[in-house]
C-alpha cells in the first residue's frame, strides 16, 4: 500500500478515469444491446433539453451581442466592419456555441444528475433498484445519456441561432454595419462543415456531462455532505473536461474540416 | 422437489470486511425451503450486511452462497437478475423511491416485469396495500409518510411480485404492537399459504416467537446458535438468555 500514497493525485486520477470509462463502456454496451427505455429518455429530454433552453438562449444572445461589439470596435478601426459577420459566425459555430452551451448545461444538468443519483445512492434507492432486478445503468444512466445526446446538439444549435440573431441586431441596428454586406459575408464564410463541427462538439460534450454527472452520483458516499461534494465535483470535472477535450477536438476536427476559405 | 424440502440458500464461510474491520468472519447457515428463519444479533453485528450478500448487493471477500444450488458469489449484476426476481428484500429503512408516489412505488416491480394492464396493476396494488394495512395512501409521497408507513409501503412493494423468498430487515421495528401483529401474521400467512421462504432479521422477541420455524444468532461475525424456537428457549447459554430476556442492547 506504499505506492498509492506516494502519488495520491495520480492514484485518484487513474482511479477516476477507470471508473468513468467503465461506466461509459457499460452504458454504451447497454445502448448497443437496445436496452433504451424511451419513456424515461423522453422525460429526461423534457427535463434536461427543454428545461435548459432559457439558460442557453440568454447565454447565446449576450455572447453574440458582446462578441459582435468587441470585434466591431477592433475591425472598424481598420475599415473592415463587414468582416464582423463571418468572424462572429465562424467563432460561434466552431468554438463559442458548443463550449458555452456545454458549460451552461454542465452547471445546470450535470449538477442535477449527480445530486439526484447521489441522493438515491445514499438513501439505498440504488440498492433497492438492484434488489428489484433493475439495472441502475439501464434505468438511470442510459436514459440520461441518450437524452443528453439528443438534446445537446439541439441546444448548441439554438444557442448559435440566438447568438447570430443578436449579432445581426447589434451590428446592423446599433453599430450601423450594412446589413446586406453583413449577411452576405457571414453566409459566404460559414460552411456546412462549421455546423457539423458544432454538432459534433455538442454531442461529445453531452457524453461528458452525462457520464461525469452519473458517475459522481453513483459513487456518492457519506450522506448529505457527500451529495453536496459530488454535485460540486460533477460541475467542476465536467466543465474542465469540456474545456480540455474541446482543444483536442478542435485540432482533430480541423484536419477533417479545415477552417477558412470563402465560398462565393 | 417438494416445496418444503431441502435448503433454498446455503451459505458457507462467508467473510466480509469494511475498512479493515471484519464484520462477517465465516458465516455458515442453511435457509430451509418454505420455512421462516429468524436471524438475531446485536445492533451493528452485521445482520443487514449478511442479508445484502444473499442477493448479491455485496460481494463476499471469501466464502460461498448457493441459491437453489447455484453459486451466486461470483455472478455479475446482470447474471444476478434471475436470483433477485426470486428473492425479494425489505430494506431496513424501506428504501422507497422518493420521487414516486406510494402507488408508483408499489406498482414499480409489476411494470418492470412487463405488466401493462392498468386495471390489473391497480387491483394488485390495492390488494398489496391492504395486506400491509395501508389502504388509501396510494397518492402520498414517501416523504409525507411516517417511518412505519414507509416500511409497510416498502413491504407492499416486495410482496407484490410474489417472490418465492423474502428477506425482511427488521419488518416490525418502529411499528405499534397492533400493526406489528398484522405484519407478523402476514409473514406467517405468506409462509403457510404460499410456501414463501423467509429470513427475518429482528430484535423483537414477540415477533420471533410468533413467526420463527428456525432461529439463528449472529455474534462476532459467526453463527453462534442455530436451532428451533424450543431449543432457543431451552438453551442455558448466557448470550442467548440475554437476548430472550431483552437485555441484548446492554452488550455494546
Ligand atoms: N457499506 C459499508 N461500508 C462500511 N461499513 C459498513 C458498511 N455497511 C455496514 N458497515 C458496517 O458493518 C457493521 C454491521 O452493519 P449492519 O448494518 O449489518 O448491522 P446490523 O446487524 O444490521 O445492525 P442493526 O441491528 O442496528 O441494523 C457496522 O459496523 C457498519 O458500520
Ligand atoms: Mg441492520
Amino acid at each position: 500500500m506504499k505506492f498509492p500514497y506516494s502519488f495520491p493525485l495520480t492514484r485518484a486520477f487513474s482511479l477516476y478515469m477507470g471508473q468513468a470509462s467503465l461506466l461509459a463502456w457499460e452504458a454504451f454496451t447497454s445502448i448497443l444491446a437496445g436496452r433504451i427505455r424511451w419513456r424515461l429518455v423522453l422525460r429526461q429530454v423534457v427535463e434536461i433539453g427543454f428545461g435548459s433552453q432559457a439558460v442557453v438562449i440568454v447565454t447565446g444572445i449576450f455572447t453574440g451581442a458582446v462578441f459582435t461589439a468587441q470585434i466591431f470596435f477592433q475591425f472598424n478601426a481598420l475599415n473592415m466592419s463587414t468582416a464582423v459577420g463571418p468572424v462572429v459566425s465562424v467563432a460561434l459555430f466552431r468554438e463559442l456555441g458548443p463550449v458555452l452551451t456545454g458549460l451552461m448545461v454542465a452547471g445546470r444538468v450535470g449538477a442535477a444528475m449527480s445530486a439526484e443519483i447521489g441522493t438515491m445512492k445514499v438513501t439505498e434507492q440504488i440498492d433497492a433498484l438492484r434488489a428489484l432486478a433493475v439495472n441502475p445503468i439501464d434505468y438511470l444512466v442510459v436514459p440520461r445519456a441518450v437524452a443528453m445526446m439528443i438534446s445537446m446538439p439541439l441546444l448548441v444549435g439554438e444557442c448559435i441561432f440566438f447568438a447570430l440573431s443578436a449579432s445581426y441586431f447589434v451590428a446592423t441596428r446599433i453599430l450601423n454595419v450594412n446589413s446586406v454586406f453583413f449577411l452576405h459575408h457571414m453566409e459566404s464564410y460559414t460552411h456546412g462543415k462549421d455546423m457539423v463541427m458544432a454538432l459534433t462538439k455538442g454531442f461529445v460534450f453531452a457524453v461528458i456531462v452525462a457520464i461525469v454527472g452519473c458517475q459522481q452520483g453513483l459513487s456518492t458516499r457519506n450522506g448529505a455532505v457527500g451529495v453536496g461534494r459530488s454535485t460540486t465535483d460533477a460541475v467542476v470535472i465536467s466543465s474542465l473536461t469540456i474545456l480540455m477535450v474541446n482543444f483536442f477536438l478542435t485540432m482533430a476536427l480541423n484536419i477533417v474540416f479545415p477552417a477558412g476559405q470563402a465560398r462565393y | 422437489m417438494n416445496p418444503s424440502e431441502g435448503n433454498l440458500i446455503e451459505v458457507r464461510g462467508l467473510r466480509q470486511t469494511f475498512g479493515g474491520q471484519e464484520i462477517l468472519r465465516g458465516v455458515d447457515l442453511d435457509i430451509p425451503r418454505g420455512k421462516t428463519l429468524v436471524l438475531l444479533g446485536q445492533s451493528g453485528g452485521g445482520k443487514s450486511v449478511f442479508l445484502r450478500h444473499l442477493i448479491g448487493l455485496l460481494k463476499p471477500i471469501a466464502g460461498s452462497i448457493r441459491v437453489e444450488g447455484e453459486e451466486i458469489a461470483g455472478l455479475d449484476e446482470r447474471e444476478l437478475e434471475p436470483v433477485r426476481r426470486k428473492i425479494g428484500m425489505l430494506f431496513q429503512d424501506g428504501a422507497l423511491f422518493d420521487s414516486m408516489t406510494v402507488f408508483e412505488n408499489v406498482s414499480f416491480p409489476l411494470r418492470e416485469r412487463g405488466l401493462r394492464d392498468e386495471k390489473e396493476i391497480c387491483r394488485k396494488v390495492r390488494e398489496a396495500l391492504e395486506l400491509v394495512a395501508l389502504s388509501g395512501q396510494e397518492s402520498k409521497m414517501p416523504a409525507n409518510l411516517s417511518g412505519g408507513m414507509r416500511k409497510r409501503a416498502a413491504l407492499a412493494r416486495v410482496i407484490i411480485s410474489e417472490p418465492s423468498c423474502i428477506l425482511y430487515d427488521e419488518p416490525t421495528a418502529g411499528l405499534d404492537p397492533i400493526v406489528s401483529d398484522t405484519i407478523n401474521r402476514l409473514i406467517r400467512r405468506l409462509q403457510s399459504h404460499l410456501h414463501v421462504t423467509s429470513i427475518v432479521v429482528t430484535h423483537d422477541m414477540i415477533s420471533t416467537n410468533h413467526i420463527a420455524d428456525r432461529v439463528a444468532l449472529l455474534r462476532s461475525g459467526r453463527i453462534h446458535f442455530e436451532g428451533s424456537l424450543g431449543e432457543l428457549h431451552g438453551s442455558p447459554d448466557p448470550v442467548i438468555r440475554d437476548f430472550i430476556e431483552g437485555r441484548s442492547h446492554e452488550i455494546d
